[in-house]
């Protein structure tokens, strides 16, 4: 009666810990599920920063925006694949295919007609994507694997295999053009994060898209129309590689059939190391967001401090598996 | 006994374990003999589970000591327990389904030829496993593929397997609960055979009759304390329950009888092909319509086609007098209709979505505009139907995943209560939940049909079918085959439609639903 009271209050705050209050504990209580992302970037950047103050310049932080916005849009799609348990492996192809109808279109149709097709290119696919996935029951992997190669035939085959040039000059401004001092593709995905943002975490479709994810049968057993919202997933995944296609076409000011290979993967890295789970129902924008911005960041500093593109890889394909095992690693302590 | 002079073989002192926010073990001791059939029974989540997992090194106690052979051992993976001799045959049975019963036996331990070309000899191999399931009476091919054979005979691969491990402590979780009533006499005349060679064996079961043909002694666990233990021939089946649920069972069924109103559901002619024939019944306001019978007798396929799961392949379905056709789940939670199915994981939670989240699933519309949710109006809806459901949780933004069994299928029945049903589909409404909770849930019944709700409540739990239903219907091979008012329904008469067997094995079932 005497003692034991007073090992339990001793032992509560954390039974796993030691009882010794240290630094060591005080870290480990931290909510590093929610700070432990932030805190990466904001290492890394200072890390780079260090190494090479160019890292803060303004040209370089307006460089590394655009360049990431093109991987930001379709992970933005992609998140809403995985979430909802399946996967959009055709994301980097739609890229190319995008990129043709879209240069095709608006050789024929003008500025206006050719955007809208190449938007609606991508809407297309992941239509089709979304059907065969859904109606025909084909697994997400093996249906958008499909795709992946189809999509890039068919922007080959539009196009002869050659580039398609001479596009209106007026274009240039999508992928180059400036609104006040941002450049103009960041805008676009910023734009599109916050839409992506409110779709999952205000909306109906989004709260379904969890639901399908964490459990398809009783998702369906609780009235969500399971086949209608899963061809949302890929019109939606399809739509931002759509707007990505555009945006890519505009900085090459040309439609190119070789555009975007092995993006698919990188937007999937973006989800994962954002702490997004492969196997859907848990993630969100803001840590896809958070993906992207790791993979933004590490490749412009390993730039700036002149590592080369061959080391650049065996670093990125690291924090691919590290990022994935300290998620799993906590989650097994929980 | 003569059992008590020797030094007992397996001996657990002091057991504690812990989960986060839960102590699943306080204390609990348990001595086993050789050659002895010792009975672990509780209700569920008083630690059974628990206490094999840390005897078959799944989990590690937190404080106690393992006596094994007199001799203090730790237990620290599964591989530890098989050293000692400690095999566990779970439900979910551990054989590989397309290798034969000779290489399952044998798995990862196969006679070789020529050892370093690995070249298992199968001869010797098939020849082992003969032997071996010769010497326990069992006729069972070595060659058969696992998969052809039936689950009780899985199971006594199972056993085979565990004593070519030299075995000397088998732990068995709930062996019967699968096994017809010709198989469980097979599982028995083994149990005896195994304990004729000195074998120990733990047995979890469910079946208070099975405790008194097989058990030498029985522990009791209740909300993770040890509770006793008893020699089986001094103590009756009351006693046993008394012990398991540590009060009287007079206010387990809180049934408060409503007059029935008009008729809200009505089935004539049902079928869907191989598992529904010909079902025909009707359902009122005010009624807990019960529906008893056999794992397969066809009820949760009738829940899941009114609930337009399934389709239906004849037969009609009437709401409120006029014909409807279900054509999915969305459709029949529009029409008022709400299914808590009996596979909580499978088909009930979302385990990754938060707490609010199950909740108001199957509610959004009504608070939501243009597809955006209204979300102040979703906290408070959320908080409402937890408040309602007594879900023991301070915070809805938590997982369901880290929530008790109990917890969780008060999350599941709130959400169906959100969706604001009046034809309630209860399948096995408090299977896997403890004592406190079933009693919960049939108050909340009460609450419904007292709002002028009507349920079917599906059960295997014949008490319950006994305690909380007006009518109840019985089913057996898909077709409905009795009926009884509330008045004339007895356990004998209800198991009498449900088996029509014979005498002896109806008394024998009898027992066996007596929980």
């Amino acid at each position: 009666m005497s003692d034991a009271p007073l090992r339990d209050s001793a032992v509560q705050p954390s039974p796993t810990a030691p009882r010794v209050q240290s630094i060591d504990v005080v870290l480990r209580r931290l909510p590093w599920g929610r700070i432990g992302m932030p805190a990466v970037l904001v290492a890394m950047a200072v890390f780079f920063g260090t190494i090479n103050p160019n890292f803060w310049s303004v040209t370089n932080l307006t460089n590394v925006s655009r360049q990431m916005s093109i991987l930001a849009l379709i992970s933005i799609g992609q998140t809403f694949a995985i979430l909802s348990a399946g996967i959009d492996l055709s994301v980097g192809s739609l890229l190319a295919l995008v990129s043709v109808a879209c240069a095709q279109g608006m050789l024929a149709f003008g500025l206006a007609g050719g955007i809208a097709i190449g938007v609606l290119a991508g809407c297309l696919a992941g239509l089709v994507n979304g059907v065969l996935i859904a109606k025909a029951r084909i697994p997400a992997f093996i249906a958008t694997l499909g795709m992946l190669v189809a999509a890039r035939g068919l922007a080959l085959t539009l196009s002869g295999g050659l580039p398609i040039a001479g596009l209106p000059h007026e274009f240039l401004f999508i992928g180059a053009g400036y609104l006040g001092p941002f450049p103009l593709p960041s805008v676009i995905a910023a734009v599109a994060f916050v839409i992506a943002y409110l779709l999952l975490s205000r909306t109906r479709f989004g709260r379904y898209v969890y639901a399908m994810g964490s459990n398809e049968e009783a998702a369906v057993l609780s009235g969500v129309n399971v086949v209608k919202y899963k061809i949302l997933v890929y019109v939606v995944s399809g739509m931002f590689a759509g707007i990505a296609g555009v945006v890519l076409t505009s900085r090459v000011i040309s439609g190119q059939p070789t555009l975007g290979e092995v993006q698919e993967l990188y937007s999937i890295a973006a989800v994962v190391i954002g702490g997004g789970k492969i196997t859907g129902g848990v993630g969100g924008i803001g840590r896809t967001l958070m993906g992207v911005l790791v993979l933004g960041m590490l490749s412009n500093g390993l730039n700036l401090i002149q590592v080369s593109s061959y080391v650049q890889n065996i670093v990125v394909g690291a924090i691919i598996i590290i990022a994935v095992y300290i998620d799993l690693a906590r989650e097994r302590r929980r | 006994m003569t059992v008590k002079h020797r030094l007992p073989l397996l001996e657990m002192r002091g057991i504690v374990k812990r989960f986060p926010g839960v102590l699943a073990l306080s204390d609990v001791n348990i001595t086993v003999h050789a050659g002895e059939v010792h009975v672990l029974i509780g209700e569920n989540g008083a630690g059974k589970s628990t206490l094999i997992k840390i005897l078959s090194g799944v989990f590690l106690p937190d404080t106690g000591t393992i006596l094994f052979e007199g001799k203090p051992v730790a237990i620290r993976n599964p591989r530890d327990a098989q050293m000692l001799g400690v095999s566990t045959i779970y439900q979910e049975l551990n054989l590989v389904p397309d290798m034969t019963v000779a290489e399952n036996i044998f798995l990862g331990r196969e006679p070789m030829r020529l050892r370093r070309l690995g070249i298992v000899d199968r001869r010797l191999l098939n020849r082992q496993a003969d032997e071996l399931l010769t010497t326990l009476n069992l006729q069972i091919d070595p060659q058969a593929v696992i998969k052809s054979l039936g689950i009780a005979q899985q199971q006594m691969v199972e056993i085979a397997k565990a004593l070519s491990l030299n075995a000397q402590l088998i732990i068995m979780d709930e062996p019967t609960a699968v096994l017809t009533t010709h198989e469980i006499d097979q599982l028995f005349a083994t149990i005896a055979e195994l304990k004729r060679r000195g074998v120990a064996i733990i047995y979890i079961s469910h079946r208070l009759d099975e405790v008194k043909t097989l058990g030498d002694r029985v522990t009791v666990l209740r909300d993770g304390g040890w509770v006793g233990t008893v020699q089986v021939a001094d103590t009756s089946i009351d006693q046993l329950i008394r012990m398991m649920v540590g009060r009287d069972l007079a206010d387990k069924f809180p049934k408060i009888p409503v007059a029935p109103g008009e008729e809200v559901l009505r089935v004539e002619h049902l079928s869907r092909n191989g598992v529904l024939h010909d079902i025909n019944f009707y359902l009122r306001r005010g009624e807990v319509l019960g529906i008893a019978g056999l794992v397969g007798a066809g009820r949760t396929e009738l829940a899941r086609v009114i609930f337009g799961a399934d389709p239906l392949h004849g037969g009609q379905i009437f709401m409120h007098g006029q014909p409807i056709d279900i054509r999915s789940p969305g459709h029949a939670i529009r029409k008022g209709i709400a299914l808590v199915p009996e596979d909580r994981k499978r088909h009930g939670i979302l385990a990754h979505l938060s707490i609010k989240h199950n909740i108001t699933l199957t509610a959004l519309s009504d608070f939501s505009r243009r597809g955006f949710i209204n979300m102040r109006q979703e906290d408070a809806h959320a908080q409402d139907y937890a408040a309602a459901m007594r879900i023991a949780s301070p915070d809805l933004e938590r997982w369901v995943h880290y929530l008790s069994g109990g917890n969780q299928q008060k999350v599941v029945i709130a959400k169906w209560l959100s969706s604001r049903a009046d034809i309630f589909l209860f399948d096995e409404p408090t299977r896997g939940i403890d004592v406190a909770a079933k009693v919960e849930v049939y108050q909340l019944m009460n609450e419904l049909i007292k709002r002028g709700a009507a349920i079917v409540m599906i059960s295997s739990e014949l008490p319950e079918i006994l305690g909380m239903s007006d009518r109840i219907l019985v089913m057996r091979g898909g077709r409905i085959c009795g009926e009884f008012l509330r008045a004339d329904a007895t356990e004998e008469n209800i198991l009498e439609r449900a088996l029509r067997g014979s005498p002896e094995n109806l008394h024998r079932q009898t027992e066996a639903w007596c929980e």
